[in-house]
């Protein structure tokens, strides 16, 4: 479980957070949504460390992030994977190198042990047979995979994801989103993902929170998005005007067409 | 007040460099392919411009000496003074900083632009130390070598100009290159290129590390490694003149 507490975060005298305070439960897929500029990167880069918050506090379990030691710090850090937008895998690595390097980094496990964790992680994502390929010779969609591979091989207890579908075609989103979601549930792990794709809200949203100008707008879980009254959180989800007509057809209890 | 704030930034910077390395055989592994692209990398344009510094060196100073009452074997001793106490240590570093440092800061920019220096951070590494340290300990093994080539490769171009032109004989060359030699010229050369490897990979990196912005950010960083790299040293090069020879 992690928990923003009262986090606000400032840079100079532009106020980005004010005042989140939301729990991300373990073992659920917690979505951070928003529209674009709501504070959602932000968020969570202050969720997992990278920016301190101006004020208020972020609690793995019961340990506070910001008053961590160094050693603390670097314990948690084991336990915490990541996948980024642009996947940041290391292009003078190869895909076997790149998930390798936190055990390398970090651990005295034997070349075995790890090329059996690497191979293991590799087929948890269905990527089995591409170790020697280097990022730039697979696709957009296999580096997600691989990203996902690398972010999963210390076995985290808490995985965060930013925007894991940008830039996806819709069906290899879907992909990914079961993926985070099998994962999450079958380690019961804390989930965090930051996402403005509606198809991932609508399918692995097991617990929300709406972001909108730095402020906790909404929340609750994919069930309830439709029954919400909440405009914020409904000129959001429903922004397109197809979504719009197919609300209106929804509430008119009408049959559904384009 | 920008200035004092990088420098009290890149001060502070060094705190986070030098720090115990969470692996060693990472840092060594690093280390080695550091020293392979700054040695094996910067080799054929070191070779380059030390023949021909050393042999224009060797040009001008025969024009110069021309009609003066100075022999001609001091033609050896010349090249051989100006290669090692200052054209091989303070050309190469030059070129080095054009060369290694835009290299070094585009690298760690880069890294910084594409969420690298991020991933290694939520990691755990200390990524001030992974990627800087591996390059400042390269740079100070191996521009110390390639300098010594440069210094080498200038005294030869000095010879083949002034021999193969018909100035002067091989035996007044070598004569000169025999005469007045100073074995703390040698360590000055050394002290030098300690001095400029550790200026111009630890600025070129500070200049990577702290890129913000985009694709121009990135090429203003690796030109100003490049330009604030050249101009500390020629200033360190002032300073260690001073220093050394009073």
């Amino acid at each position: 479980m992690i928990r923003a507490e009262k986090v606000f975060k400032s840079f100079s005298d532009t106020k980005v957070l004010k005042g989140i305070d939301f729990t991300f439960e373990k073992g659920k897929t917690n979505l951070i949504i928003g529209k674009s500029g709501a504070g959602k990167t932000v968020l969570l880069k202050v969720l997992v460390g990278l920016f301190k918050p101006t004020s208020g506090q972020v609690w793995y379990d019961d340990e506070d992030l910001c008053m961590m030691s160094k050693n603390e710090l670097l314990t948690l850090r084991m336990k915490v994977g990541m996948l980024f937008q642009g996947n940041a895998l290391f292009d003078s690595m190869t895909v076997e190198e790149n998930i390798r390097f936190p055990m390398d980094m970090f651990t005295r496990m034997t070349a075995k042990e790890k090329l059996d964790q690497v191979n293991y992680c590799l087929e948890r994502v269905s990527m089995e047979g591409i170790n020697s390929k280097f990022p730039s010779e697979i696709s957009g969609g296999m580096q997600k995979r691989v990203g996902i591979a690398r972010a999963i091989v210390l076995n985290p207890k808490y995985l965060f994801a930013d925007e894991p579908n940008s830039g996806l075609d819709p069906k290899t989103a879907i992909t990914i989103d079961e993926l985070l979601l099998d994962i999450t549930k079958d380690n019961q792990i804390t989930t965090i993902i930051n996402t403005h794709d509606m198809n991932s809200v609508m399918e692995i949203g097991d617990n929300i929170c709406l972001l909108h100008l730095g402020k906790l707008a909404w929340q609750g879980n994919k069930d309830e998005v439709l029954d919400s009254n909440n405009d914020t959180l409904h000129d959001f989800i429903f922004a397109s005007p197809f979504l719009q007509k197919l609300k209106a057809r929804a509430l008119a209890n009408g049959p559904v067409t384009n | 007040m920008n200035l004092l704030f990088h420098i009290g930034r890149f001060i502070s910077w060094h705190g986070m460099i030098f720090k115990f390395p969470e692996n060693w055989r990472m840092y060594y592994k690093e280390t080695v392919r550091q020293m392979y692209e700054i040695g094996i990398g910067s080799l054929m344009i070191i070779l380059v411009v030390s023949l021909f510094i050393g042999a224009v060196t060797a040009v001008q100073f025969t024009y110069q000496l021309q009609g003066t009452m100075i022999p001609s074997y001091y033609i050896g001793y010349i090249v051989r003074d100006m290669a090692i106490i200052e054209l091989a240590v303070t050309f190469s570093s030059i070129i080095l900083a054009g060369k290694v440092g835009s290299n070094i800061a585009s690298e760690i920019g880069g890294m910084r632009q594409k969420e690298h220096i991020d991933a290694m951070e939520i990691m755990g590494v200390n990524t001030a130390s992974y990627l800087v340290m591996p390059k400042i300990v390269a740079g100070l093994f191996v521009i110390p070598v390639l300098v010594s080539i440069a210094a080498v490769v200038s005294i030869g171009g000095g010879y083949f100009a002034s021999t193969y032109s018909g100035a002067f004989s091989h035996e007044e060359f070598v004569q000169g290159l025999r005469s007045f030699f100073q074995p703390w010229n040698v360590c000055m050369m050394y002290i030098k290129a300690f001095t400029f490897a550790y200026i111009l990979t630890s600025i070129a990196a500070y200049q990577g590390y702290f890129v913000k912005g985009g694709s121009i950010e990135l090429g203003q960083a690796s030109t100003r490694a490049v330009v604030y790299g050249i101009i500390v040293i020629l200033m360190a090069d002032y300073l260690l003149a001073v220093l050394l020879t009073s």
